[in-house]
């Protein structure tokens, strides 16, 4: 069975250190708060301006002037600190993020991502998508991996407008785990039920399967 | 020296058809709700507006973009607001969209004097198209140019005649960096308390950067997605 979406974020969530400060795009990523592991202490950055970002308010608490990038209604945590803009990424350009998770709609086999734009349909904006992955150290992206359409999102080249070029480093997606390697996609494990062929026929980039690929474990 | 003002429309007296506005907040949040109303109150037109959002159809900057009174957004996302996708897609409205950090940093620049940054974001995509790219330490990096703009228009928490600035948790955002780009610049503040009561170290912007100063009355506060958890 290929994962939900919370599936993918508790997957991804695997992936934090202990210490690790990390910013969560809007969708699938932000869910990853909810899976931090046992004993692993994250910060979590919100680019409008706060580090230590809590979980959302009890009904009645809400404060119109604490929101997260999302604009949802946040709470802060002992030890968050408030900056504004311009230090947020500051932060974000001076490497100091460890680790950033975003979606995206296409992702190419030697790491380029396009998120933000479809030409002629939606002209929302980039926000901070494309200061994150042109500066952050680490970046996995968390997406479907086909289009309502079932057409690949791993792609050879993406055919949308690009966020950043050679940039993403792990993709965790409803069918598997990927790291970008000089070979393209590197399947490292595959969802419980799924199987490599299901993977090779919904990969249209290039894919490579690790010798020790297993089963995904939450 | 004395910079307080009565009201929002006293606030905005100076700004003309044609100007280029800065306004300050994220979303809804830290918006300047009263001189947004003034504004349009006003009627000015053809105006330039740089501003991380663009508002809601009904609130912020989409109250002006229902009057027609811009002409164009310098902004990093404008989801949320169909008027503004309509008046795009119809070719009544520019837009010029820049990553959120650029956008943060290149208003940044003007306060601080300098007229251009090297900045990372948008290396390789169309943001990049007829920017000059430099490398440092193996890496390309874009020149991206300080914003002017006649006027900056920002909301705090606190403030007092002097012009000194307290913002309220992430109702920070844009609006320190904004204060410090204006050629005017104007802050409206939920609380005008008087001038020893802010202590200097908690201020945020100091006033030198503020031109006028009042307290606003009747916010909203609108809040774009109210999220929250059950208490067990």
């Amino acid at each position: 069975m290929a994962l939900n979406k919370e599936q993918i974020a508790q997957r991804i969530a695997k992936e934090l250190q202990d210490g690790f400060y990390v910013n969560l795009g809007i969708g699938i990523p932000t869910l990853v708060a909810n899976y931090i592991p046992e004993g692993v202490n994250v910060v979590l950055q919100s680019e409008n301006g706060l580090l230590g970002m809590g979980p959302f308010p009890f009904e009645g608490d809400e404060d119109a002037d604490l929101i997260n990038a999302g604009k949802q209604t946040i709470t802060t945590l002992p030890g968050s600190a408030f900056f504004d803009s311009a230090m947020s990424f500051g932060m974000i350009r001076a490497g100091k993020v460890d680790l950033t998770v975003l979606g995206a709609m296409e992702v190419a086999d030697n790491g380029d991502i396009a998120n933000w734009k479809i030409p002629g349909k939606m002209v929302k904006g980039m926000g901070g998508a494309m200061d994150l992955v042109a500066a952050a150290k680490n970046i996995i992206v968390a997406m479907q991996h086909t289009n309502p359409k079932g057409e690949s999102k791993l792609l050879p080249k993406c055919s949308l407008p690009l966020t950043g070029v050679k940039c993403v480093k792990k993709v965790v997606t409803d069918l598997g785990v990927f790291d970008i390697t000089e070979e393209g996609f590197r399947c490292l494990e595959h969802a419980p039920g799924v199987t490599i062929d299901e993977i090779k026929a919904k990969t249209a980039g290039r894919l490579v399967i690790a010798d020790d690929v297993k089963e995904m474990t939450f | 020296m004395n910079k307080v003002v009565a009201n929002a429309d006293e606030a905005i007296k100076g700004i003309e058809s044609g100007m280029t506005l800065m306004l300050g907040g994220f979303g809804l949040c830290g918006i300047p709700e009263n001189c947004i109303a003034a504004l349009v109150r006003k009627g000015v037109n053809n105006l330039t507006c740089i501003s991380n959002n663009a508002g809601v159809d009904d609130f912020g900057i989409g109250l002006m973009l229902q009057q027609k009174q811009v002409k164009k957004m310098i902004s990093s996302y404008v989801g949320e607001n169909a008027e503004f996708e309509r008046q795009l897609l119809s070719g009544e409205l520019e837009v010029e969209l820049i990553p959120q950090g650029t956008l943060a940093t290149r208003c940044m620049a003007s306060g601080y004097g300098m007229p251009a940054v090297y900045l990372l974001a948008g290396v390789g995509t169309e943001v990049a198209i007829g920017k000059e790219v430099r490398n440092f330490n193996g890496k390309d990096y874009l020149l991206e140019y300080a914003f002017d703009s006649d006027f900056a228009i920002v909301k705090a928490w606190k403030g007092d005649a002097q012009g000194n600035l307290v913002f309220k948790d992430t109702a920070r955002n844009f609006n320190p960096m904004m204060a410090m780009a204006g050629k005017i610049t104007i802050a409206e503040v939920e609380e005008l308390v008087p001038v020893g009561e802010l202590h200097p170290n908690e201020i945020h912007t100091p006033g030198i950067y503020v031109h006028r100063i009042f307290q606003g009355t009747d916010y909203e506060k609108r809040i774009e997605q109210r999220t929250t958890r059950k208490k067990n």
